[in-house]
């Protein structure tokens, strides 16, 4: 049982949001710019960096969530998706996204931990000071989400399906379309 | 030396914000709301939640601004923000903001480490479920601009009054305003 009274039926940071919509608005704001507007990484690299962040930090919710939204943008591609949160070195996505990988993990344990050679390793596979940025900041934006999500101890569904239908509409639609369907399950919910 | 090329003299997470505005914004309105917004806890309560999230990890930028925007708050007390930094338990603040603090450094060293008891805590000194969600958030909120901050290697003064002037201007003017104080030239000495 969450900590406080959220709104029923609404899983992990979706009851948070519609408790409290002042907050939601710029949270959800950030997660549309870094995550789904146009961008030299895709949205597929992009929802990586959340999902394996998320694993690192061990919250199910966001993890199970973004994994679900990153096989969206990767063609369905769950196993690669699986591989990148187990073993990303190892796994079949471009050296580049693994050097950015590898900072984002740097950045979970403590933002003084990214090295000069973390980033020169990112620099020498291509990555951009912008793509570096948002390595950083999506890194840093998921250990806000997933300290909320459990620090609230919202409720996580099992039904990993669940996760693929809300994976498929924010994958085409964003984070925006997130807040409608929040604020409307709200306004549904109150009587 | 910054990680990557910034706006030359802008101090800790003001680089940051300057270099990539359109997420500068959204950080920039979660600060507003979280420690400047309507709230039944006062802004001195809140930046000092915020600046005892930073101190825990060690982020020396956003702990001694947020610690000095907390003293300009409390009509200019930093002793009071030094005693919560140092042992919160032990300070004179209230037991409710003790309990409240208490939750906010269970969340910096991570989200399951919320106990119900902790919550518990907080409810019997009197906090709503609103002051307790914005305690987890305000300390989640800092556990991100912590990491940004320091993830990119950003600049630190460390000049003790360009932070109580930060503060004085984080306490009075909030975080929507665009100019950063150090462009006033001080923070290039």
């Amino acid at each position: 049982m969450a900590h406080i009274k959220l709104p029923e039926g609404l899983p992990g940071i979706r009851g948070p949001m519609a408790f409290r919509p002042e907050t939601a608005k710029p949270l959800s704001e950030l997660a549309e710019v870094l995550l789904h507007a146009p961008h030299s990484l895709t949205a597929g690299e992009r929802e990586l960096i959340g999902a394996y962040v998320s694993n690192l930090n061990n919250c199910f919710y966001c993890q199970t969530s973004h994994a679900a939204i990153a096989a969206c943008h990767l063609g369905g591609n769950e196993s690669l998706v699986a591989e990148v949160l187990h073993d990303f070195e190892g796994a079949a996505v471009s050296p580049k996204l693994k050097a950015l990988l590898a900072i984002a993990g740097k950045v979970q344990r403590g933002g003084k931990n990214v090295t000069s050679a973390d980033v020169e390793r990112a620099r020498s596979e291509g990555a951009t000071d912008l793509e570096i940025h948002d390595t950083v900041l999506i890194a840093a934006a998921f250990c806000l989400f997933n300290r909320y999500v459990d620090g609230l101890a919202t409720w996580a569904p099992q039904d990993l399906n669940t996760y693929r239908a809300r994976a498929a509409k924010v994958a085409k639609d964003g984070y925006g379309s997130v807040l409608t369907a929040i604020q409307a399950a709200a306004s549904g919910n109150a009587s | 030396m910054a990680h990557i090329k910034l706006p030359e003299g802008l101090p800790g997470i003001v680089g940051p914000l300057t270099y990539r505005p359109e997420s500068g914004k959204p950080l920039r309105e979660l600060a507003e709301v979280l420690l400047r917004g309507p709230s039944t806890l006062t802004s001195g309560e809140r930046e000092l939640i915020a600046s005892y999230v930073s101190s825990q990890n060690d982020c020396y930028f956003c702990h001694t601004s947020h610690g000095a925007a907390a003293a300009h708050h409390l009509g200019g007390n930093e002793k009071i923000v030094a005693d919560v930094k140092q042992n919160f338990e032990a300070s004179p603040v209230s037991s409710k903001l003790k309990a409240l603090l208490a939750i906010a450094g269970k969340v910096q060293s991570g989200g399951k480490n919320v106990t119900t008891a902790d919550v518990e805590r907080a409810r019997q000194e009197g906090a709503t479920d609103l002051e307790i969600h914005d305690t987890v958030l305000i300390a989640a909120a800092f556990c991100m601009y912590n990491r940004y901050v320091d993830g990119l290697a950003t600049w630190a003064p460390q000049d003790a009054s360009l932070y109580r002037q930060m503060g004085a201007m984080m306490a009075e003017q909030g975080y929507l305003r665009e100019d950063a104080p150090a462009k006033s030239g001080s923070a290039k000495a």
